[in-house]
């Protein structure tokens, strides 16, 4: 396997490369901007409308108004920058890694609790083929 | 002459902070991790180093994706806490050494190693998350403190191996530097997690346990290993754990291990401590 197929053969995860970066720039700006008090104010007082000041795509856009975080992942966002975004919405990363895994909050936590997730049957896209 | 005597390696989880400064640290979730830490604080104040070489990232909070700087160091005489996105955390500004950050900057760049000079940043939790661990919360820290910045969120961070030579080069650094100076290097961040996507909470205590080894029996070895490891084994954000070896480069080929913890989970991440000291 070439190194790129190496990264893409591992299940469930992204990698911020250049083409995500470059697809993700402004989503990504927009999150940062959410670092300033004033900008978290005036998002929540009108989420589409401060959208407006960001070139995003009709996608991103729809993402971040849905909170659809494995979408905004998949547009070029990257972790560290959505992170401002549900720090705004008063979100912790436990609470938007367990929506991203699609379990519930509890069970993620217990998952946790006991240790996390495996490494093993998680290396590789064909180790989740198998399981369906 | 100055001196690294010693290196210190810890996760930095923003919810270890958060649980400091809301004074959660004897819950039963946060007690065990925190004890883990006890000894570690002992033994930073009895060897009251004069400064700190802190080597961690930055998560999007001074540097977005306007700039990107691979290494950058901060030379500044203070560093405020960043307000990333829940109000700066309550703790001390950081008293940077501009004398000492600057002669390493100077020298690391003749020796080859072209980092950035940082004049002006914030730090975020990657910083002061491991003072607060390793020094509570006082009024002021205890020592100066200088900030060296990695870039592990855009790929690709630097090699293992980059991080090695480059502990190499601060330490030589280091010790051209003609004043009696104390330095201990902090290497932050991990161990293995996964903050994003349908792996999220991936931890592997195999691959922590022998990474931990390894950092006194063969870091030449870790030294060698390649991201795309990191990303499978340890999680998409394991991959921080290539700035321990810049902490692991900085120390004697024999330093020996006097202190580790290991404890999963806080948050989604496994925590990892580990302190080495030079021979004297
Ligand atoms: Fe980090």
């Amino acid at each position: 396997m070439t190194l790129q197929q190496q990264f893409d053969d591992i299940p469930g995860t992204t990698l911020f490369d250049a083409q995500r970066s470059r697809q993700g720039y402004h989503l990504n700006m927009f999150c940062m901007s959410l670092m300033k008090a004033e900008n978290r104010a005036a998002f929540k007082a009108n989420e589409a409308g401060f959208l407006e000041q960001f070139p995003l795509t009709p996608a991103q856009r729809d993402a971040i108004l849905k909170r659809d975080w494995n979408g905004m992942i998949a547009l070029g966002g990257n972790i560290y920058f959505l992170a401002k975004l549900f720090s705004t919405d008063g979100l912790s990363f436990q609470h938007v890694a367990a929506l991203m895994t699609g379990s519930t909050q509890p069970e993620y936590a217990q998952m946790m609790l006991n240790g996390g997730r495996c490494a093993d049957g998680n290396r590789s896209k064909s180790e989740w083929q198998q399981r369906g | 002459m100055a001196d690294i005597i010693a290196g210190v390696a810890t996760s930095h989880v923003p919810a270890i902070g958060a649980a400091i400064d809301l004074g959660k640290t004897q819950e039963p979730y946060w007690q065990p991790l925190f004890k883990g830490y006890e000894a570690s604080k002992k033994w930073i104040a009895a060897v009251e180093p004069d400064v700190v070489i802190l080597v961690y990232n930055d998560h999007a909070s001074a540097f977005s994706l306007e700039i990107i700087p691979t290494f950058a160091l901060g030379c500044a005489a203070e560093f405020q806490p960043t307000d990333e996105g829940w109000g700066p955390r309550p703790v001390p500004a950081v008293k940077g050494d501009p004398e000492l950050a600057w002669h390493i900057a100077q020298s690391v760049i003749l020796d080859e190693f072209d980092l950035t000079i940082v004049n002006n940043m914030t730090v975020d939790h990657g910083l002061t998350v491991p003072l607060s661990l390793m020094f509570g919360q006082p009024k002021e820290w205890p020592c100066r403190v200088i900030p060296l910045a990695v870039n592990v969120v855009q790929y690709p961070p630097p090699t293992g191996n980059r991080c090695y030579n480059f502990g190499k080069a601060i330490r030589k650094a280091v010790e051209s530097f003609d004043k009696d100076l104390k330095v201990v290097i902090f290497g932050t961040g991990g161990m293995s997690h996964q903050l994003q996507g349908p792996r999220a909470g991936l931890i592997n205590r195999e691959f922590d346990t022998r990474f931990l080894d390894n950092l006194t029996r063969d870091p030449q070895a870790l030294a060698r290993m390649q991201h795309v490891e990191y990303v499978r084994e340890a999680g998409s954000e394991g991959i921080e754990m290539v700035m321990w070896l810049i902490m692991r480069g900085a120390l004697d080929d024999d330093a020996k291990e006097i202190y580790r913890f290991y404890h999963v989970p806080a948050s989604n991440t496994a925590v990892g401590h580990i302190i080495l000291e030079n021979p004297r």
